[in-house]
């Protein structure tokens, strides 16, 4: 037997997620959008991972693959160690286990049944699940929107009488009702005002380091993701371009997209107005007919003819194995270590 | 210009501060806003309880002969006699008990019918989905009454079988209805949300999705309602429904088939003629006003 403080919490492998698309006269399968191509990480208790790229990329995908909402193509989820494609024949178990894989959504309009009180919206999994009863229920509520830091009045009240910050700590009070371990955060406070996201981001740090979550935090702003993870990944079509910890990834990117995409970030620094900045040319490429080879070739400012032919698999960044234990840093570009990056600045 | 924004003020406050007034509250207030709607509401009601009150309101038992036969309205029967001698104002009060019995039991086995199938339609979707819309359009596509017809001459006519073949003919549209709204449903991040939570198929289809789609369903079921209420009397018409002696407003009708009863003794005809119309044109007033008041989109 293992030591259970060394399984991955959460772990995923060679996932992938296709979607058909239907076309022609006699509705066929003509082609498929491939949403997540091939995207391999773990998750250690306690940590949060922070996702980033752009819209379409997929990172939503993974999201919803990861509690449930959607059946993996190909590839393994595992959940302490235990394949969750498996515990599917056991309803009783799985639905035991989903309760510790919850979900923050993105709008939080649309996340709270319109008729219903917030009582109810609350109280119903909590009672279904038999984490509490009904002689506890009313305090139980009570800390658990004391967590959250709303009153307990709101529990008489409808979702359309609430701003949006208020649902979305209504949202997490309901993520967190199920005494989850590990939460989606799907681009948690990309629907709010600017004002709102910082409580929301602080809520969700002093909650993740208060009740030892595990956060899989979902965003496309470099920024917000940055203050909540220890880790980070960075998407592009489908797959994982660079894998590390959040301060060695955002100082030394290996990737060329990783770099496109730190200096996409506006600085309010005058001074820095001139600064070299690569920017990205061109869309992002179809999830339905990617490139071949490296995904991210045609942006690539820096592409070379065998990038169009093989797709480069994640690598260690520092091959100085007494540096490579203090951090961990992966990157898809084999042109982004130390070496090459001498050359990066010459082209930019 | 003081008093306009003040009284612009005075305007606006219910619809700043909907969160003072529960749903219910908002909606009767829009739905009074209708006239006609409020109107009809009456009668209706004036209709309805007539209709349960018969018992005791009627002066005599409709089957009863109770003076020489087609009379015409005098003081002692208001709205004179039949052929036979029983009195119309008794038989209409019954009749009309009987029509609206049928009306709201088909209607309540119709939408019965057709929240079911609408909800398994559209939340499951693939086969499920197929085969029930397709055989929700060949119910739709059937010669209505003809259907109905066949019905009524295979099982024995009468108030049960009347009930049952309206009820298992007017789903369809429901169906359909409640398949679209599921199907947006189905998406939202509420029931996304449930299904996070590990909740049952039960509380997802029941409690999460079917709430909000009652309003569309209530509008509905208020114009199956005024059909079942006109096929009703379209059957009865022709023999194939309620059967006599039982009075209904649609074999009530059927007296005026003869030439002599419609052009001499009107009596026998136009009182239930009359309270069939009524009826429907206050039931479709009834529900264009819940179409409206029930508008989450709506003003005030």
């Amino acid at each position: 037997m293992q030591d259970t403080q060394n399984i991955p919490l959460i772990e995923i492998r060679n996932l992938k997620k296709y979607y058909p698309v239907k076309g022609g006269i006699l509705p066929h399968t003509v082609g498929w959008v491939r949403a997540v191509d091939d995207v391999s990480f773990s998750m250690m208790r306690g940590e949060t991972l922070g996702l980033v790229g752009e819209s379409g990329c997929g990172k939503s995908t993974i999201g919803r693959l990861l509690v449930g909402l959607e059946e993996p193509t190909e590839g393994r989820i595992f959940y302490q160690g235990r394949d969750l494609s498996t515990l599917r024949k056991n309803p009783k178990e799985m639905r035991r286990i989903r309760t510790r894989l919850q979900m923050i959504f993105q709008d939080p309009y649309s996340s709270l049944n319109p008729r219903k009180q917030i009582y109810e919206i609350l109280a119903q999994p909590m009672l279904y699940h038999e984490i509490s009863r009904r002689d506890t229920i009313h305090r139980d509520l009570r800390r658990l929107l004391d967590m959250v830091g709303l009153p307990e009045t709101v529990l008489g009240k409808y979702p359309h009488e609430f701003s949006g910050g208020q649902r979305q700590r209504i949202g997490i009070a309901r993520a967190l009702s199920l005494h989850p371990e590990f939460i989606v955060c799907d681009e948690p406070v990309s629907a709010l005002d600017v004002s709102i996201q910082a409580q929301i981001l602080n809520l969700l740090k002093e909650l993740q380091a208060e009740l030892k979550l595990t956060l899989l935090f979902i965003g496309h702003g470099l920024g917000a993701v940055s203050y909540v993870s220890q880790r980070i990944a960075v998407m592009y079509l489908g797959g994982i371009v660079e894998y590390g910890d959040a301060q060695e990834l955002f100082a030394h990117p290996a990737h060329p997209y990783t770099k496109a995409l730190l200096d996409a970030v506006p600085i309010p620094d005058p001074a820095e107005k001139n600064r070299p900045r690569q920017l990205l040319q061109g869309e992002i490429g179809s999830s339905a007919a990617p490139p071949d080879g490296c995904r991210f070739h045609p942006r690539c400012p820096w592409a070379r003819p065998q990038c169009k032919n093989t797709r480069p698999p994640l690598q260690k960044v520092c091959s100085d194995p007494a540096k490579q234990s203090a951090f961990s840093h992966d990157t898809a570009c084999p042109y982004g270590q130390e070496g090459s990056l001498s050359e990066w600045e010459n082209i930019s | 210009m003081k008093k306009d924004t003040l009284s612009e003020k005075k305007k606006h406050k219910p619809a700043r501060h909907p969160a003072d007034e529960s749903y219910l509250r908002l909606v009767f207030r829009r739905f009074v806003h209708h006239r006609l709607a409020a109107v009809s509401l009456i009668v209706l009601g004036v209709i309805v309880s007539a209709a349960l009150l018969a018992p005791i309101i009627a002066p005599y038992d409709p089957q009863d002969i109770a003076g020489p036969f087609a009379q015409p309205p005098s003081g002692s029967f208001w709205l004179g006699t039949d052929q036979i001698g029983r009195d119309m104002l008794s038989r209409l009060l019954y009749a009309t008990r009987i029509s609206l019995l049928v009306g709201v039991m088909a209607t309540a086995i119709s939408t019965a019918i057709g929240v079911l199938l609408g909800l398994i339609a559209g939340y499951f979707g693939g086969a499920a989905d197929m085969i029930i819309m397709r055989f929700t359009d060949m119910v739709m596509s059937f010669p209505y009454i003809l259907l109905v017809l066949v019905a009524a001459a295979i099982f024995r006519p009468g108030l049960v079988s009347i009930i049952l073949i309206l009820g298992f003919v007017d789903w369809p549209g429901i169906a359909r209805l409640v398949r679209g709204n599921v199907l947006g449903l189905r998406e939202t991040n509420f029931v996304k949300g449930s299904l996070v939570a590990g909740m049952p198929l039960r509380h997802i289809l029941f409690s999460e999705i079917l709430p909000n789609t009652v309003a569309p369903i209530l509008v509905y079921a208020t114009s199956v309602l005024a059909l079942s209420i006109l096929d009703e009397a379209a059957l009865s018409f022709l023999g194939q429904g309620v059967q006599p002696p039982t009075a209904s407003l649609g074999n009530m009708l059927n007296g005026a088939q003869s030439l002599t009863v419609l052009t001499t003794q009107p009596w026998l005809w136009l009182p239930p003629g009359l309270i069939i119309i009524c009826i429907v044109i206050a039931i479709n007033f009834i529900g264009d006003a819940l179409r409206d008041a029930l508008d989450p989109n709506g003003g005030k």
